[in-house]
């Protein structure tokens, strides 16, 4: 591995960090120790958001600590927390529909489609169009198009208009899955079957069963076919 | 991406056995294989590793040398001077963690009842729930049944399971899929709201649940969601350092706001340990697919407070982490890729085990493969690894899929610009989960009257070695039967407890007895990555 080293501006404070490092390794190696800031390292929780900006360019770029590398002459700052507006919900009492998103986040109709939110976003989501398509009432293609948000916050840090994109999106796929799309017949049946006690004698056999027995059975299983 | 010569060489070799491998069919290993290989390769036959406790309700059990050391540590608190005076928060039901279990539990507690406080040590919903790929299991279609779902456990965990929690996890599960498609999870679902599932290592029902790659993320976001919208209280980077008992039982407990440096006091009639698992212990040095806060620090809690551990002598590894780019080492490459199909080759392209083993033999082929058999590519910082072939998966199921049904693994490789549908990437074990726990009985009560818990943190339901899919579900099922019963508790509990520090008493006299030394402390709460010339640096003075 390399030790070709990089200058790095953390909060406008300069370190000498290996260049081969995201930036949250970097801001370890230069001695922090995050209590918030670093969440799954995964790119699974949003908890790294970071806004930088690299020398001579005046633009202002995104990612998440834990996946973005670390670049010479890179000024950056996490942002930890957002305090975007969320709204409170019964999701039984919704319907599906452009009217409670307006209820809910009538700030959305302000969106200036100006897609500074789509430029922000580390998953390379499509914000203004899921936005777009809430406004419109395609909860479908909303939740659809947003599922991968990790809610990190960076679209509404950035937004003329003040929304709150990642929670509009949370709410459209708990509306699309909860109101559109069809409940599963086979799930609701199975629970039915279960609670009418109809495997209780076979857990109860099984359960009995030495291990010896068990391990028959199992080797014995038939595998559903994979095709 | 940079790949060395060696690399590309290899590389070439798995693309020219690509269309011969398509068509091969491998046997599943027989019973006598398994265990052989699992007792040659299977880091948990690794006597080094382990160590016997010296104190505690689990003495003399064996235990990674990583858990001994926290199990065999002192509290920072003082038992004899600490002052619990003023109570900060009076709650029925307290939660210890955010993740996965500990939302369920507060929803269900909730519902029951009970006035509920969660404390997560980092923000609501930072866990390894949020971070779960692949899926959840349920029997539920017209083929699949608890009680072959059973059959399955029971032989994943290589039968060492609790068959009470084992017939609890497989009969709740298609109720608790229907409570969260409920709750709007967004499910991988056909035209007719048929659910779309596939096969997970040791699985015999195609009844793997997602949605998409981020089957975690989405149960977690909702579940959180849900935990805000009904006005749950939560108390963030805050864990709790210590239980309080009356000596007994557990009472209540101790917070610690990692912000301001202040301790808070709950009084609680019941307590749900649900703090998750223990990867950033890495044990054996092994790299970890597991969140910053994974630190064990449950087990420690109600260790100290006298629950017994069971099976802390095993830890599951995933199979395939990733082992390169070395930015992404430990990070979880979802078992997913190989329900889809993707294959594991070694450096000359051939295929080694039939893909969808269990994952302790998975994990253990691995490491066979590079270690006796010298089958391993070397990676540029030198680590052993094996390749996992994805294009495989473009060819069996059309191109696209994985773009598709992997967009979050797609995307991972895509920002070091290794494209997953067209190169196979590669990988090698990675410390996973910890299969044991604290022993629990069916309703989650812990040995320790008024404290339960719920999810990684307890142990028995996966016996030796959990599948694919049975983690989501243990999270939820339990969770859900922990609130339950808290709730319940709590409703009979008339009088609050006593808010003592007793039990921490007689445990520290037991470490000084055990001649352990006073400087090493527990829990851990995070682990520290900086070098260690900082740490030795570092200067604590009042400010």
């Amino acid at each position: 591995m390399s030790q070709e080293m990089a200058t790095i501006y953390v909060m406008g404070k300069p370190y000498e960090v290996p260049k081969d490092l995201t930036i949250m390794k970097a801001m370890e190696y230069a001695g922090y120790r995050f209590v918030r800031g670093c969440g799954c390292r995964g790119a699974f929780c949003g908890a790294c958001g970071t806004v930088y900006r690299t020398k001579d360019d005046y633009r202002l770029k995104v990612g998440l600590a834990c996946q973005e590398m670390v670049q010479d002459e890179m000024y950056l700052s996490e942002i930890p927390f957002f305090p975007a507006n969320r709204a409170t919900y019964d999701i039984e009492e919704l319907a599906p529909t452009s009217e409670t998103i307006l209820k809910l986040y009538p700030e959305v109709f302000r969106c200036l489609a100006c897609n500074t939110c789509t430029k922000a976003c580390p998953q390379d989501i499509e914000v203004m169009e899921y936005i777009q398509a809430a406004l419109r009432g395609d909860i479908a293609k909303a939740a659809d198009l947003s599922f991968d948000c990790l809610l990190c916050g960076l679209c509404a840090s950035r937004c003329p208009a003040e929304i709150g994109q990642y929670n509009v999106a949370l709410l459209c796929r708990r509306l699309y899955a909860r109101h559109i799309a069809p409940k599963a017949k086979h799930l609701e049946k199975r629970v039915k079957e279960v609670a009418k006690g109809k495997f209780d004698e076979e857990l109860a056999d099984l359960k009995k069963m030495d291990q010896k027995k068990l391990a028959k059975l199992y080797a014995a299983r038939d595998i559903e076919s994979d095709d | 991406m940079y790949y060395t010569p060696e690399m590309l060489e290899s590389m070439k070799r798995v693309e020219e056995t690509r269309e011969a491998r398509l068509t091969q069919e491998l046997e599943l290993l027989d019973p006598l294989e398994k265990v052989e290989l699992l007792e040659t390769f299977h880091p948990d036959y690794l006597e080094e590793i382990f160590r016997k406790l010296k104190v505690g309700p689990s003495k003399g059990e064996m235990t990674p040398h990583e858990f001994a050391d926290l199990f065999e540590a002192y509290s920072a608190i003082d038992p004899y001077k600490f002052d619990l005076s003023q109570i900060d928060y009076d709650v029925d039901v307290l939660v210890v963690g955010g993740g996965g279990a500990g939302a369920a539990a507060a929803l269900v507690a909730q519902e029951g009842g009970a006035k509920v406080l969660i404390s997560t040590k980092l923000r609501m919903g930072d866990a390894n729930t949020m971070m779960a790929q692949g899926g959840i299991q349920g029997a539920d279609k017209s083929n699949d049944s608890p009680p072959i779902h059973y059959l399955d456990v029971m032989g994943g965990g290589r039968y060492f399971n609790d068959p009470d929690l084992v017939e609890i996890l497989v009969r709740d599960a298609p109720e608790v899929l229907a409570w969260l498609e409920k709750l709007g999870v967004m499910f991988d679902k056909e035209a007719d709201g048929t659910m779309i599932a596939i096969h997970g290592g040791g699985t015999s029902r195609k009844r793997m649940h997602a949605a998409r790659d981020y089957t975690g993320g989405e149960i977690m976001k909702t579940l959180r969601d849900e935990v805000n919208n009904r006005g749950v209280e939560v108390v963030e980077f805050a864990p709790v350092y210590e239980l309080l008992t009356d000596g007994d039982k557990v009472t209540g407990a101790v917070l610690y706001n990692m912000e301001t440096q202040n301790y808070l006091v709950v009084r609680a009639k019941t307590t749900i340990l649900a703090t998750g698992g223990a990867g950033r212990l890495h044990v054996a040095g092994f790299p970890t697919t597991n969140h910053y806060g994974a630190t064990a620090d449950g087990l420690v809690l109600g260790y100290r407070a006298g629950v017994p551990l069971a099976f802390m002598d095993t830890i599951q590894y995933h199979p395939t982490g990733a082992a390169y780019p070395e930015q992404l080492l430990g990070q979880l490459v979802t078992e997913k890729v190989r329900g889809l199909g993707g294959q594991l080759v070694n450096s000359k392209g051939d295929r080694f085990i039939y893909e969808l083993e269990t994952r302790d033999c998975e994990a253990a082929a691995i490491i066979r493969e590079c270690k006796e058999r010298g089958n391993g590519v070397k990676t540029p910082s030198g680590y052993q690894a094996v390749w996992l072939d994805g294009p495989v998966i473009e060819a069996r199921h059309g191109a696209g899929t994985i773009k598709k049904r992997l967009p979050a693994m797609y995307r991972q490789y895509q920002r070091f610009e290794i494209d997953m549908a067209a190169t196979p990437i590669l990988v090698y074990p990675t410390q996973h989960y910890q299969n044991g726990g604290l022993k629990i009985d069916g309703t989650t009560e812990t040995t320790t009257t008024n404290l339960y818990a719920a999810g990684e943190v307890a142990g028995g339901i996966h016996g030796r070695n959990r599948l694919m899919g049975n983690s989501l579900l243990d999270v939820v099922v339990f969770g859900r039967r922990a609130g339950e019963a808290a709730a319940g508790r709590a409703a009979s509990i008339k009088k609050p407890g006593k808010l003592t520090l007793e039990h921490l008493k007689t445990f520290h006299d037991e470490l000084k007895d055990a001649g352990i030394r006073r400087e090493r402390v527990s829990p851990m709460l995070l682990p520290d990555y900086r070098r260690p010339e900082t740490v030795r640096k570092r200067l604590e003075v009042p400010v």
